[in-house]
């Protein structure tokens, strides 16, 4: 990522401006320069071995929406949210099916969207974190439970582990404790939090109950 | 190993939707990286240690997803997910032994995309070979495991030839226990073989775990009703409770229909480069009690012949004791080192 231009010589008014924001702008914007390394090299490469492959323009429906994105061949799900489609809130951890750090659900099913490629996803639908609150800015009941009890620490983690709560919750509303840590277990967190990220979700678990009653 | 975190280098990605397309495009391009779930297969591209020019997925291959009933028992697609094998009604109902098993498999999203064929199918988790390593697996003349100094506490303690990886799959044992037949689609038509010579040993190929050659698919396997609703006994032994790899698995099936055992098939892995059906022991233990006596004569025989490593000679009590419970029973056997 050296051909990021340095944040602060981008020019960013007083207080139009969360630091969230541009973080996202800087990686749309900087992605076309950033990415470039590795597409020219993937692109030599196939120029070399295989003709016709590189990039391809697909449509992958993400949180609802139909995104547009040039996808290769060899990409993960993880990279082209991250670095195509801005979708900052998916985390990369270890890149190896290990941490759960970049857990989404596809079809409502948790997977690890770093072993995942893109092109596998065309007919499927893909929900990130992002897509968790409704359009009026209300939190999923998981999210809300998770502000609420304080659960995470650094929270690099939090937004695989919501995700795999929120599916899991679907399929098991009313989990015992032990239950709940068993359909989490495929997620790590590295400041040993696990604990309190368990008291947060069961609260989630009873804030998704008490919405469905509503 | 430091882990490379951009793109894995450029392939050609071939998306079949049908099996004949699969091997069509197998045939045409000659050495190809099948891709069933991926679990493995994206660590050894990410790893740059094998780098294939083409990548043909299956996952667009309806027919070789789901469970179907066939005449004598059921029929499992091979792109089956690991959670849809310990979902599925029937399996849970008649062949728990192979939903117990899968559910012991790494995690809840590596069970979400894994597959059962996938992980019968999966390599050695030796990390000298997984490093790239030129080790005999790996086309070389050494093992790096085998030696005064290698790490090898997860490695073979039985029929170790040269190369001493063990064979990593959990659903493995279960499948050769219930007397699964793989279907394997090669160039020349269809070929149905027993679980358990679905599995190779060093001495056989010391590259490849199973038999499936270049072209080959495995498209389903299939579990007779011969022990359906039999009594099961499945125990994984790991370090830590998710992700990890068996140590030592068990997985055995009984018919003790009148205080004795009629019929009975059991299998060990993580013991050596192929799962082990424990034939001495089954021919012992028949027409026995299956009480802790058995169960102690049972695990004597099953260990004759194991040899340690520098790290693993636990491995020979432990597998002592797996197959002791197995028969035995848990409450009956009591665990002796």
């Amino acid at each position: 990522m050296s051909d990021i231009e340095d944040p602060k010589t981008i020019e960013c008014p007083p207080n139009t401006l969360t630091r969230r924001d541009l973080i996202k702008r800087v990686i749309v914007g900087g992605v076309a320069v950033s990415s470039a390394s590795y597409l020219f090299r993937a692109s030599t490469l196939l120029r070399q071995s295989a003709p016709g492959t590189g990039e391809r323009l697909l449509t992958i429906n993400v949180n609802g929406q139909q995104r547009r994105a040039d996808v290769m061949k060899q990409e993960t799900l993880a990279w082209t949210l991250r670095h195509k489609l801005g979708l900052t809130g998916t985390k990369l951890g270890c890149d190896r099916a290990e941490c759960g750090s970049c857990t989404v659900l596809i079809d409502g099913v948790p997977h690890y969207s770093c072993s995942v490629l893109t092109h596998t996803v065309r007919d499927r639908k893909v929900l990130t974190i992002e897509g968790l609150a409704s359009s009026d800015g209300t939190l999923h009941p998981v999210q809300q439970g998770v502000i609420d009890e304080q659960g995470f620490q650094c929270a690099f983690c939090m937004p695989g582990f919501i995700m795999a709560a929120v599916a899991f919750l679907k399929t098991n509303p009313n989990p015992t404790r032990s239950e709940l840590a068993q359909g989490l277990s495929g997620n790590l967190c590295r400041c040993q939090d696990y604990d309190k990220i368990l008291t947060a979700m069961m609260r989630g678990a009873e804030n998704m109950r008490g919405a469905s009653r509503v | 190993m430091a882990v490379i975190r951009d793109v894995m280098p450029a392939f050609e990605l071939v998306q079949p939707n049908s099996i004949t397309d699969a091997q069509k495009v197998l045939e045409q391009q000659g050495e190809s990286w099948v891709l069933a779930g991926g679990m493995d297969s994206f660590d050894w591209l990410k790893d740059r240690i094998k780098k294939p020019r083409v990548v043909v997925d299956l996952s667009g291959i309806a027919e070789l997803k789901g469970v179907r009933a066939t005449a004598d028992g059921i029929e499992i697609g091979a792109m089956t997910t690991l959670t849809e094998v310990v979902e599925h009604a029937v399996i849970r109902e008649k062949y728990k032994l192979l939903a117990e098993s899968a559910e012991l498999v790494a995690s809840p999203q590596i069970r979400n995309q894994g597959t059962l064929g996938g992980n019968v199918s999966q390599d050695a988790r030796c990390w000298y070979y997984r490093a790239g390593w030129p080790c005999y697996r790996a086309g070389g003349n050494i093992c790096y495991a085998d030696t005064p100094e290698g790490r090898n506490r997860e490695h073979a303690i039985l029929h170790a030839d040269r190369c001493v990886a063990v064979n990593p799959s959990d659903s493995a044992p279960a499948l050769i226990a219930l007397d699964a037949k793989f279907v394997i689609r090669t160039a020349k038509g269809e070929r149905v073989v027993d679980a358990e010579d679905y599995f190779i040993g060093p001495e056989i190929d010391i590259t490849r775990l199973h038999i499936l050659k270049p072209g080959d698919l495995l498209t389903a396997i299939r579990i007779p009703s011969t022990w359906a609703g039999a009594r099961f006994y499945f125990e994984k032994v790991r370090d830590r409770n998710v992700w990890d790899f068996p140590l030592l698995n068990v997985a055995s099936a009984m018919v003790v229909p009148s205080g004795s055992i009629e019929r009975i098939r059991i299998a060990v892995n993580g013991a050596a480069a192929r799962p082990l059906r424990l034939k001495v022991v089954e021919d012992a233990v028949r027409g026995k009690p299956p009480n802790a006596a058995t169960g102690e004569m049972a695990g004597k025989l099953a260990v004759m012949g194991a040899v340690p490593l520098q790290f693993n000679a636990y491995k020979i009590p432990l597998m002592r004791n797996l197959v002791k419970r197995a028969i035995g029973g848990v409450q009956e056997a009591t665990w002796t080192s």
